[in-house]
């Protein structure tokens, strides 16, 4: 485990609502995604990823108004997914304070974005994410918000990203998508160990025990989650939140 | 009011946010006139040191930038900005601005659970006392991402530390010109108060 392994609130939105989703289907309103940011910002939380899952079915640009004001509020490393086809897109989101940019879609359909992005930008700024969902006795990566099936397998996706330039994986386990029981271990150990570059997991994480599980033994270099952030309670109360300094350190999350 | 200088690279909505914040005047630009009134300049930066140096030259703000420097100006260079303050970087071939005498190199680790670029938050250690870091006391802890880090010639440039796999410099200094690796502009509270400190600087001096 690193020093410092990243703890990443990943908030969901569509068309300007803070969503979140069980196994990329059932949609709960969770609220204003500006105003959980602001929450999160006072919470001096790691980094936060944004993802908006109706661009890219709804063939919509990036909503450039509601990104902007959620980056005038958020003064920790932030990266944004959805509806990304082209390079414009990505510079003007680097642009507007969103220090990464998330390729899901875009990444399979049209790998070259990946290449050209990483030589622009720099590999940095570019995430690949890679949703994955168990079949018989493997794993098939879909896109477009889990609707369309891919001909590649997990393992093979990662290293395909790596090799096109990007910087990062997002490896999120479909089935375990506000589950809350903890993520696809061997999943993210199946992908954590064969690429060189960061592996974020994400899909499943329901408490600060997960979140080291997956840290320790899913090697994961950072660790992403959705409901556990947003939920509070068994009844799933909505409530913005992340785990404290404090709370981390004492669980060995934090060694620094 | 403070010059955010934008050549095409860089993280400039983010750095007039937290500038924004703190109560600062702040332009984002190219435009020599508005550089040369400005109280301060703040040269932000990411990717490729020399993409980044033939986007100043090309820009034309390369020489402002030292001639400003040169009348006293105070100068924050960020992440790849602190690199282009050096004399040069095994990234690239060309000259940097050569307003401090560092040179960048790449990390290079035997130990692979030590991933290339460095990107997350980390620790750093004051090397010396510095308006920029007044007041900051405790734990100070930053966001990095970058894979080449500063080698000064002179122990007397070397502002900050920090330690991945060996202690690097993560800030530099020569009189009125200052650079960091970390991104102040995205590092909550303390990057505020360090960006705060560069205001008053800013504002406390006559150039």
């Amino acid at each position: 485990m690193f020093n410092r392994p990243r703890i990443i609130p990943t908030l969901l939105i569509d068309d300007r609502d803070l969503i979140k989703t069980v196994q990329f289907g059932k949609r709960t309103y969770l609220g204003d995604p500006v105003n959980a940011v602001k929450i999160f910002n006072r919470k001096r939380i790691d980094e936060l990823s944004i993802l908006d899952i109706g661009a890219t079915k709804n063939h919509k640009e990036p909503d450039y108004e509601i990104l902007k004001d959620i980056a005038s509020e958020a003064f920790m490393p932030l990266s944004y997914g959805g509806g990304i086809t082209n390079l414009d897109q990505v510079q003007e989101l680097l642009k507007i304070g969103y220090e990464k940019v998330v390729l899901n879609s875009a990444f399979v359909r049209n790998p070259e974005l990946v290449t050209k992005s990483a030589e622009l930008f720099g590999s940095q700024s570019i995430v690949a994410s890679i949703d994955a969902k168990k079949t018989n006795s493997d794993y098939k990566c879909f896109i477009s918000d889990g609707v369309e099936e891919t001909k590649w397998n997990p393992v093979d996706l990662a290293r395909e990203a790596e090799r096109l330039g990007a910087g990062e994986i997002i490896i999120n386990s479909i089935d375990n998508d506000g589950m809350m029981n903890g993520y696809d271990i061997n999943l993210v150990k199946s992908v954590a160990d064969v690429v060189s570059i960061p592996v974020i997991a994400i899909g499943g994480a329901g408490g600060i025990k997960d979140l080291k599980e997956v840290l320790q033994d899913g090697h994961a270099h950072a660790a992403a989650g959705g409901s556990m952030f947003v939920y509070y309670g068994k009844l799933r109360a909505v409530l913005i939140t992340a785990p404290s300094e404090d709370e981390l350190t004492a669980a060995g999350i934090y060694n620094c | 009011m403070i010059a955010i200088l934008d050549y095409g690279l860089g993280n400039l909505g983010s750095i007039s946010n937290m500038l924004k914040v703190i109560g600062e005047k702040c332009k984002i630009t190219n435009n020599v006139e508005i550089i040369r009134r400005a109280d301060g300049i703040i040269l932000p930066g990411v990717g490729a040191f020399d993409a980044g140096m033939n986007k100043l030259i090309d820009s034309g703000i390369a020489d402002v930038i030292k001639d400003e420097a040169n009348r006293g100006k105070p100068i924050l260079g960020i992440c790849l900005g602190m690199q282009l303050l050096g004399t040069r970087s095994e990234e690239g071939t060309l000259p940097g601005l050569s307003l401090i005498p560092f040179e960048c190199k790449k990390f290079s680790f035997e130990d692979k659970s030590l991933k290339i670029p460095h990107m997350g938050w980390d620790i750093v250690e004051f090397k010396q006392h510095h308006p920029l870091l007044d007041g900051l006391s405790g734990l100070q802890r930053y966001y990095f991402v970058h894979s080449y880090y500063a080698v000064c010639e002179d122990q007397d440039n070397v502002l900050m530390t920090c330690d991945y796999g060996i202690e690097f410099t993560c800030s530099v200094v020569k009189d009125n010109v200052m650079g960091v690796q970390f991104h102040p502009e995205k590092s909550h509270d303390f990057g505020l108060g360090l960006l705060s400190n560069f205001v008053k600087i800013c504002n406390h001096n006559n150039v």
